[in-house]
């Protein structure tokens, strides 16, 4: 039905199995936009979010998001700017992840605003002292250029493509992309870096602030560092899952085994970066506000705020992953690279909760209690709505885009 | 107007804890004067909007030791790290929505700019500022004693303590009406609570004016501490403390108490940090 849509020379499920499985993830998605009225349309009293959690479900999202789409930056900088030149493989996949990540973050950002209408004031009235402000700013112009980044992958589908003047605007783009990944590794150094330090300027908040470098806490490096470690483990979990649902290995082992190295040197390094930001705060900074580290992980009332969530962060989801892709049988058994790359996306979705909801959740003034939040249907349907929506993105991407370069090469389809 | 010029007002508020009964007055009074919207149920106070909101603290003693205080707590009006005007929420609003005041030392609100992304709020660890869940509702009948000089907010806006600004503004209309040229005057303006606490516990004025009771309460160390050089405004009165103040926050808002236990709880503190805090302070301004 859709064949003349379908890349030459690659094989891709009937049209009815594939608009089925799009229905089935439709519905998730109408489910999502069925939140989003209510949250639109009723207020966001409708939330489990109070004044004592300004900063809940959706935030983490946020962060969570763009730290796990970080892998489209790195990638494209260490593409097209330090020329490795395998990662060419995988490009196109890493920006498309890039690109719904991103997507999904304005998406919940539009939700998560009181007055949504009022969304351009902060380009408007900006406050250069905000760093939610250089957020928007760089958040927005690399959305800009991820989207010019996978316009030369939409018009290479082979309808599209045969259009010369898309066929030459798409090998021209191509031409000139070093000069928008030079551009969006810029710009993700600073909003990945701002988001960081979203939090730890918070001097009031003891669990958040940091010190740091000139107007950066250091929190804002870390963030930033551990994108671009942890991005890569995201794409390469993605590519797992589609090549498990498609049944079908996309992308040759050397090139996995390359991002994996790096993404594992870059875990490792930001690891130790992490225990020692860790270490400083608990016995430097967090003292200096009259508070012990104990304070921060016990105490009635602090939920599931313990040690445990602490360590479960920077060993089993920092530590262990970065080990288990750096060494070389680890890296290369497919079992044990898998287990690596889904705990350095749990690990970095886990410090991204952590310097959201556990600093609103520890109490500052002495005489004040620890506060929890239960996040309320409408957000969790407006949280999964850009995961379902990431999903049929994909889908149609790979259905009718040629995303892959070495498909036809690693599945050779028979002519029948 | 730049800090520390000799024009600049810098209101603050010092409040008697020993005096406080916990009435609530000052609540009632402060939602009153500034059109603050009632909740239908409003037994959760988490999601409900109390610009002055008076916390219950006891000394964690059992019977017959227990003792128990009020604390009213507004917005602090904090002047921020090194008295620069970098309040907590200030520096982080993305659209400037909110702003530090350096001819008042108020940090206002515009609600007509804020877009509720709620950063402030995530800023402040005083709890000092209430977002509108909801669209603003008064019982049938309250909406005709609405104050007509105080706007009211809409639903996704965030709102706090503005020090009753329109008072200020109708104090400044009064003394220009008058030929003079700044507030000078204690009673000229008082906020709604320092009125309405009927043990006179809330003592209100410019810090900048040692006329004011509030100064000579208080006598400000217009200094940064030594051990803390973005603590400025320290009070050299040993039985007068700030909330947090080694934050650095530097709040305009001044507690003061005879009770240890009560001074104790402004802050977090290190084993034996407090005592040697509390006799530092003792000694040298005792």
């Amino acid at each position: 039905m859709d064949s003349a849509l379908i890349p030459e020379g690659v094989k891709r499920c009937s049209f009815p199995k594939f608009f089925i499985g799009i229905a089935i993830v439709g519905a998730v998605v109408l489910w999502g936009v069925y939140g989003m009225l209510v949250c639109w349309l009723k207020g966001l009293n409708v939330t489990g979010m109070d004044d004592y959690y300004g900063f809940a479900l959706w935030i983490w999202a946020d962060l969570a998001v763009i730290a796990l789409g970080g892998g489209a930056f790195f990638t494209g900088l260490l593409k097209y700017i330090f020329k490795v030149d395998e990662l060419k493989n995988i490009i196109n996949f890493v920006v498309i992840l890039g690109f719904v990540c991103y997507a999904s973050a304005l998406l919940i950002l539009a939700i998560d605003i009181g007055q949504p209408l009022r969304g351009w004031f902060i380009f408007w009235h900006a406050n250069v002292h905000s760093m939610l402000t250089e957020v928007a700013f760089c958040l927005s112009c690399y959305f800009a250029v991820l989207t010019i980044e996978f316009i030369p992958n939409i018009l290479e589908n082979r309808q599209l493509d045969k259009v010369p003047f898309f066929h030459n605007l798409s090998h021209n783009m191509h031409g000139v992309m070093a000069i928008f990944a030079a551009t969006g590794a810029f710009l993700s150094f600073f909003h990945q870096g701002s988001l960081g330090g979203v939090a730890g300027v918070l001097y009031g908040r003891p669990f958040a602030y940091r010190e740091g470098l000139l107007v950066w806490p250091w929190t804002f490096f870390l963030f930033t560092w551990s994108a671009a470690a942890f991005g890569p483990c995201f794409s390469m979990v993605v590519l797992r899952i589609t090549e498990a649902v498609t049944k079908k290995k996309l992308v040759k082992d050397n090139v996995i085994h390359l991002l994996a190295k790096i993404s594992g040197w870059m875990i490792t390094t930001y690891i130790i970066a992490k225990i020692i930001d860790t270490i400083y705060w608990a016995t430097v900074t967090a003292p200096s506000m009259g508070l012990k580290m104990s304070f921060f992980f016990t105490g009635e009332g602090n939920g599931p705020y313990n040690y445990l969530i602490l360590i479960t962060e920077i060993f089993l989801c920092g530590v262990v992953p970065g080990l288990l892709l750096i060494v070389k049988s680890t890296r290369e058994n497919p079992t044990t690279r898998l287990i690596a790359i889904i705990l350095g996306a749990i690990g970095v979705s886990l410090n991204r909760w952590v310097m959201v909801l556990q600093v609103m959740a520890v109490p500052v003034m002495p005489f004040d209690k620890w506060a929890l939040y239960m996040p309320t249907w409408p957000e969790i349907a407006t949280t999964i709505l850009p995961v379902a929506g990431g999903i049929i993105v994909i889908s149609l991407a790979y259905r009718y885009l040629p995303v892959f370069p070495q498909e036809k090469e690693l599945n050779e389809v028979t002519v029948e | 107007m730049k800090q520390n010029n000799k024009q600049a007002h810098k209101f603050g508020m010092v409040i008697d804890l020993d005096k406080c009964t916990g009435c609530g007055s000052c609540m009632v009074a402060c939602m009153s004067e500034n059109n603050v919207p009632v909740k239908e149920d409003e037994s959760d106070k988490k999601d409900s909007i109390t610009w002055m909101r008076v916390y219950k603290l006891n000394n964690n003693k059992p019977f017959p030791e227990t003792e128990i205080c009020y604390l009213p707590r507004p917005c602090q009006h904090c002047s921020g790290k090194g008295d620069h005007g970098h309040s907590p929420c200030v520096s982080v609003c993305p659209a400037t929505a909110t702003d530090y005041d350096y001819s008042t030392g108020i940090v206002s609100q515009i609600y007509t700019r804020c877009f509720g992304c709620r950063y402030c709020m995530g800023a402040c660890p005083y709890h000092a500022r209430y977002f509108n869940w909801w669209d603003p509702k008064w019982p049938d009948g309250m909406e005709s004693y609405l104050s007509p000089n105080v706007s009211p907010r809409m639903r996704g806006v965030v709102e706090k303590c503005s020090f009753c600004f329109h008072r200020y503004q109708l104090a400044k209309e009064q003394v220009y009406y008058d030929g003079e040229e700044r507030i000078e005057d204690e009673a000229a303006y008082q906020t709604a609570c320092t009125q309405a606490c009927p043990a006179g516990a809330i003592v209100f004025g410019d810090l900048n004016n040692p006329d004011h009771q509030v100064t000579q309460i208080v006598k400000p160390n217009p200094h940064p501490e030594h051990d803390n050089h973005d603590v400025v405004g320290k009070s050299r009165n040993p039985k007068v403390f700030r909330l947090l103040e080694r934050l650095g926050t530097n709040t305009k808002i001044y507690y003061m108490s005879e009770r240890k236990w009560v001074r104790k709880l402004g802050d977090n503190y290190l084993d034996g940090e407090w005592e040697k805090a509390d006799n530092h302070h003792g000694s040298s301004h005792g």
